[in-house]
């Protein structure tokens, strides 16, 4: 379904200028906390009101400013996974999910209860209430409770914050799991690139309340420009790779892309799936010659396309693998004594431990 | 002196339950209201309105009965046109005293209200109205049970205010046994003839015990209403 959004608000002293449209299944949101991710969320659900924009889920126009519309939260039927899920206290779990579709016209009623409850794995809290259940599993009612209300669109503001890791885990499971098997179109709040790679076809970039960029989450990650808004310690290209072999006698996978193949290890997923495969730019080293007597598994034939600029002790080197753009992260001092320079042949290392769980994602 | 409850005992303590109940409850939608008002608005005038509620707080009981007696007695411009459109009649009546002890107990009940409108997380309504609810659903799923400890507390306040007031009642409607004489009011009388002694004393420890059994039931109400919402641990 596509979205399309664009939105002027003045808050206080903060201008929030956004436009945006996509029609993968999840769009992430990605910025530094002030950026105007979540007033964003609070403007398409109608909570908040933009002195001027649209908003178009499909083919229904839920605000427009220019033809007078604004369909208010109640009848905008847009779910909302807020951070710290806002179960409603004074009712049980099985009212919380039944909350929404209570309100929802019968005929709209897409989401059938016994099948969230199974999906999320509700079925054991059903009769406690909210004050009895631990972070992850109010989280898994809050998503629940909002899929319940057969929206049009989900909202998630960074569900996973208010969550220690291993719940982060079971979360983002469930996430993959309403994305592949429910069919709602996700706008999703984070400031973890991980999060992002692992569930997102596109991705929004935000700086202080405008877009920054905008597109398929491999295309931006691999741009240079765009480092500093991702962060430069997680940030990486993204790479989509078709698992072609399944080596279990050591653990690894081997995935297939347009530049080569890629050595993964702990791979969860079956031959014929493509996967996006972030490599963080801190984890790419550069050789001029071909790497012999290494541990590293993957190293590639590539040719350096472009050199950031900015000032510091390091530098992030762009490298082209036959089409499929890396980056690389290394010092100055080694990008001078090496004389790289646009153009230049070089190979590319990649140390296969370092693409663990957090760097694939399952589209 | 513990015998049995005289028939003039058991008429002042029925007409004193039946007063405190009924302006209890008939000033609940307004006490609501206007604590709902307080809580969620700013409007020109809002410290007016605040200071005008909680008057009878601060004002000599005598004198909110005199106004009442002055507004609502059957020639006054409110009590006369109330008597004429409605056949509704306050003076020397017991719906005069309900009358004056709901005036007396509305600032009590908006406080605690208002108090307990103001603590509820706005995001929770927020969150409400993605689902679906409009105003008036929300109203009644969300915002009146979370505030429920709260009006239970104020509903209790003014309920204790209507059992102990005096001042206003016997200034607006008399004091008229088996119409207006609630307890206090018998209390008085008793008080103020020869040979009255025991029998005040008798129906002071009755209203001790009264209020007394209107807090625990109330005290307990609270807790049960408190727990739902969030949980056993507070």
């Amino acid at each position: 379904m596509r979205i399309e959004i664009d939105l002027e608000k003045t808050l206080g002293a903060f201008t929030l200028k956004a436009a945006f449209s996509g029609d993968t299944a999840i769009i992430a949101l990605f910025g530094r906390s002030g950026c105007g991710k979540s007033s964003i969320l609070n403007l398409v659900a109608g909570l908040l009101r933009p002195q001027r924009g649209r908003i178009v889920i499909g083919e229904r126009v839920l605000f427009d400013s220019a033809s007078g519309i604004d369909v208010p939260a109640e009848k905008r039927r847009i779910g909302y996974v807020f951070q710290d899920g806002l179960l409603l206290p004074h009712l049980s779990v099985r009212q919380n999910l039944l909350y929404g579709r209570f309100f929802t016209p019968p005929a709209e009623r897409w989401a059938d209860v016994d099948r969230i409850v199974e999906l999320l794995d509700l079925a054991p809290l059903l009769e406690r209430r909210p004050h009895r259940l631990s972070g992850g599993e109010k989280q898994r009612v809050a998503i629940g409770r909002a899929l319940l209300a057969s929206p049009r669109l989900l909202l998630m503001d960074e569900p996973l914050a208010s969550l220690d890791a291993s719940r982060r885990g079971e979360i983002l499971f469930y996430v993959e799991r309403l994305r592949d098997e429910v069919g709602v179109p996700i706008l999703y709040v984070s400031h973890e690139i991980g999060e992002v790679v692992r569930l997102a076809g596109h991705l929004v970039l935000l700086s202080d309340g405008a877009v920054a960029a905008s597109g398929p989450v491999h295309e931006l990650m691999s741009r240079i420009e765009l480092r500093h808004l991702i962060g430069r310690y997680e940030g990486g290209a993204v790479i989509e790779a078709k698992v072609v072999a399944q080596d279990l006698g050591n653990g690894l996978a081997r995935l297939a892309f347009s530049g080569g193949e890629l050595l993964v290890p702990d791979v969860d997923a079956l031959i014929g799936e493509t996967l996006r495969v972030r490599v963080r730019a801190r984890d790419v080293s550069i050789a001029l010659s071909e790497p012999r007597d290494v541990s590293l598994l993957n190293c590639f034939r590539c040719r350096i396309s472009e050199i950031g600029a900015e000032p510091g002790a390091s530098v992030d080197v762009r490298v082209d693998i036959a089409g499929t753009p890396l980056l690389a992260r290394i010092t100055r001092h080694s990008a001078e004594r090496l004389h790289l320079a646009p153009g230049k042949e070089v190979w590319a290392m990649v140390k296969a431990v370092s693409l663990d769980r957090h760097s694939v994602g399952y589209s | 002196m513990f015998d049995s409850l005289s028939p003039a005992e058991i008429e002042a303590l029925r007409l004193s339950l039946k007063v405190a109940a009924i302006s209890v409850l008939a000033s609940l939608p307004l006490g609501f209201g206007l604590a709902w008002l307080l809580a969620r608005f700013e409007f020109p005038g809002k410290a007016l309105l605040d200071a005008l509620i909680h008057l009878p707080l601060v004002l000599p009981p005598v004198v909110i009965g005199y106004f009442l007696l002055v507004l609502f007695g059957r020639r006054g411009p409110i009590g006369a046109w109330l008597e004429e459109t409605f056949g509704l009649v306050f003076a020397f009546r017991w719906t005069g005293a309900a009358l004056a002890c709901a005036l007396m107990g509305l600032p009590l009940m908006v406080r605690a209200i208002r108090q307990s409108l103001e603590s509820i997380d706005r995001r929770l309504e927020s969150a409400a109205a993605t689902l679906g609810a409009g105003r008036w659903a929300m109203l009644a799923s969300i915002t009146i049970p979370l505030c429920l400890p709260g009006i239970l507390t104020g509903m209790l306040l003014s309920f204790a205010r209507s059992l102990g007031e005096f001042g206003a009642t016997i200034t607006f409607v008399s004091n008229i046994p088996g119409e207006t004489q609630t307890l206090p009011l018998a209390i008085y009388t008793f008080t103020q003839v020869p040979g009255g002694d025991t029998q005040a004393m008798r129906l002071c420890i009755l209203s001790v015990i009264l209020s007394l059994a209107a807090l625990v039931l109330s005290e307990a109400l609270v807790r049960r209403a408190n727990r739902r919402i969030v949980g056993d641990a507070h």
